[in-house]
């Protein structure tokens, strides 16, 4: 600050001082960001394990042959699909539904909302725990409700490869829905009452205000939502390691991100996580690119 | 609208709020539930109650909480690396937003995207590298690594935040400034960064919670017990369920009490930054 206070930025182009401006930042996101990701392109070409920590060499494509050759690589995908479309689909329904349940007159609204948005607020580690310890066979508060209310056998949550999944997927869906839910609300008072006024003397019903009205007026502020909370779904390593505590039961629980994550850093398999990671990054880029030049071509519909 | 409440609108009312309130008990009832489970007494951790203050409750693990175990220092270890990553973002954003708001330079339209696209990476692809990194550096086990790590993580986000900001403060006082013999710090520093006071709150409690309550990441750069932030140190109490479970759910009742009232003060500006992105596509 002193040093920038001390030059004269009279005499500078003003593009020279938006360089100045830039630099810290930029050294910042250069030695953090695009550095390490030059250095994982290498190291995703490279032998780099454990055993080859010192002495790693370039091997070529090999890992990512690996990648594409192990049949773990297609079941942890299509568990990563399931994921995100699950827990996207909830968030959305849920969340627009509330949303319109709060747009309507209510007594106590704004205590209401800020309560729906505890999840959102509450630290993603803190709600994994919590809803591990919920989902604790013998003194979870889950299978004690399920026990004394519903008269049911208690559930095995987290010994078991599909129920384990499950209580990762109740997790996530019971922190995401806020997020949509705030966004949809923000949308729905942006809609001009005058155009359901105008639906009503036409006779409509509300079913068909809702897909004639709410719909495409929610549409532009939802899209980028949704994209962002597809985005974020599918690279949440949070909930599924802490929930599932790193995949158990016997690795049965991982989607893409949480793989990587324990083959780097509980097998010390470097290159190939590394490799792996590019993949999914590859896979992230294209969907969005698709969605989002999808999503406007409709929008230029309307 | 001025129409006659029919009885099966009543209905429909009745049954939406009804909704409503089973969707907020089921959002309150974890957080019930961990509130009742920190003030078992440590004898009664393992209960089968479904009760909400259950029997001979205390305070007792917050007491031990500070006393017995190094939850002080875990939390200290959490302020004062979520306050360096707070005034480095805050530096950091609030100069490169300005130049990304004001001049135009060249490779400005690509250094936008390219901070859009870091936010697609995947959480280990760069952290793998900047572990590995830190291992040749020797900052494993050190708070310069995790503090660069988090700062690049809030920086995208701030940047773009703080240019939305500057770009509705309009050009002409600036120029007014100029006029008056300011040099173009000068205007920045006394006129423009002054008025951009709410973003700069909001940049820096971003920051600070990016850094607050981060477990994947401090989870291979910390290491050892002492240099803990509060998640690790919580997960720690989780593991052990059985014997700690009192103290994992007093501990993570105080992270989580700032965390909330921030988010809860945070939240507007966050969500129309979000939107007004999307309105702009």
């Amino acid at each position: 600050m002193a040093l920038l206070r001390s030059f004269d930025s009279e005499r500078l182009s003003p593009s020279t001082f938006a360089y100045i401006l830039m630099i810290p930042a930029a050294i910042v996101m250069f030695g953090v960001v695009i550095y390490p990701f030059l250095y994982n392109v290498v190291l995703s070409f490279s032998n780099m394990s454990l055993r080859h920590f010192k002495d790693w060499h370039i091997i070529g494509f090999k890992q990512y042959e690996r990648v594409f050759s192990g049949k773990i690589f297609y079941t942890v995908f299509f568990k990563t699909i399931i994921w995100t479309v699950v827990n996207v689909f909830f968030h959305v329904t849920i969340g627009v539904g509330l949303a319109m349940i709060l747009n309507r007159k209510l007594f106590g609204k704004a205590a209401i909302r800020t309560l729906l948005i505890l999840p959102w607020a509450i630290p993603q580690v803190i709600v994994a725990l919590t809803w591990r310890s919920m989902f604790n066979y013998e003194y979870g508060a889950i299978n004690l409700f399920i026990a004394q209310y519903l008269h049911m056998a208690p559930v095995e949550w987290l010994g078991k490869p599909l129920e384990a999944f499950s209580a990762c997927i109740i997790t996530n869906v019971w922190l995401g829905f806020p997020f949509m839910m705030t966004i949809a609300l923000g949308g729905l008072q942006s809609i001009p009452q005058e155009l359901y006024e105008a639906a009503d003397i036409d006779g409509a019903t509300g079913w068909q205000k809702f897909w004639t009205v709410t719909v495409p007026l929610l549409r532009p502020v939802m899209i980028p939502a949704i994209t962002l909370g597809i985005i974020w779904t599918f690279n949440n390593v949070n909930i599924i390691w802490l929930v599932s505590n790193g995949g158990e039961p016997s690795d049965q629980t991982h989607i893409l991100v949480s793989y990587v994550y324990k083959a780097a850093f509980n097998l010390y398999r470097y290159g190939y996580a590394a490799a792996l990671s590019m993949v999914i990054f590859a896979i992230l880029l294209a969907f969005s690119l698709f969605f989002l030049k999808r999503t406007k071509a409709s929008e230029a519909a309307y | 609208m001025k129409k006659k409440r029919t009885i099966p609108q009543k209905i429909v009312a009745y049954v939406l709020y009804f909704l409503l309130l089973g969707f907020t008990i089921a959002v309150l009832y974890p957080i019930v539930n961990v509130f009742s489970i920190s003030m078992r007494p440590s004898d009664r951790l393992l209960s089968t109650s479904l009760r909400i203050i259950p029997e001979g409750a205390s305070f007792n693990a917050y007491k031990v909480l500070f006393t017995e175990t190094p939850f002080l220092l875990w939390f200290l270890n959490s302020v004062i690396i979520a306050a360096v990553v707070m005034i480095t973002g805050v530096a950091l954003a609030s100069t490169a937003g300005y130049a990304f708001s004001r001049f135009n330079f060249y490779g400005k339209k690509s250094a936008m995207v390219s901070l859009l696209v870091t936010q697609m990476f995947p959480p280990t692809m760069l952290l793998l590298p900047m572990y590995i990194m830190l291992l040749k550096l020797h900052l494993i086990n050190s708070y310069l690594g995790i503090i660069v790590i988090y700062t690049s993580t809030a920086l995208p986000f701030c940047v773009w935040q703080m240019k939305g900001y500057y770009d509705t403060i309009p050009f002409s006082l600036e120029e007014a400034a100029r006029i008056d013999g300011s040099t173009r710090w000068g205007a920045f520093r006394k006129v423009v960064l002054p008025l951009a006071a709410p973003a700069l709150v909001i940049t820096a409690l971003f920051s600070f919670m990016t850094a607050w309550a981060e477990y994947v990441v401090a989870a291979q750069v910390l290491q050892d017990t002492s240099l803990f932030t509060l998640p690790l140190g919580l997960k720690q109490f989780e593991a052990s369920m059985s014997t700690q479970w009192g103290l994992y759910a007093a501990g993570s009742l105080i992270v989580s009490i700032p965390a909330v009232a921030l988010f809860l003060f945070l939240s507007r500006w966050l969500i129309s930054g979000l939107t007004l992105g999307g309105v702009k596509g």
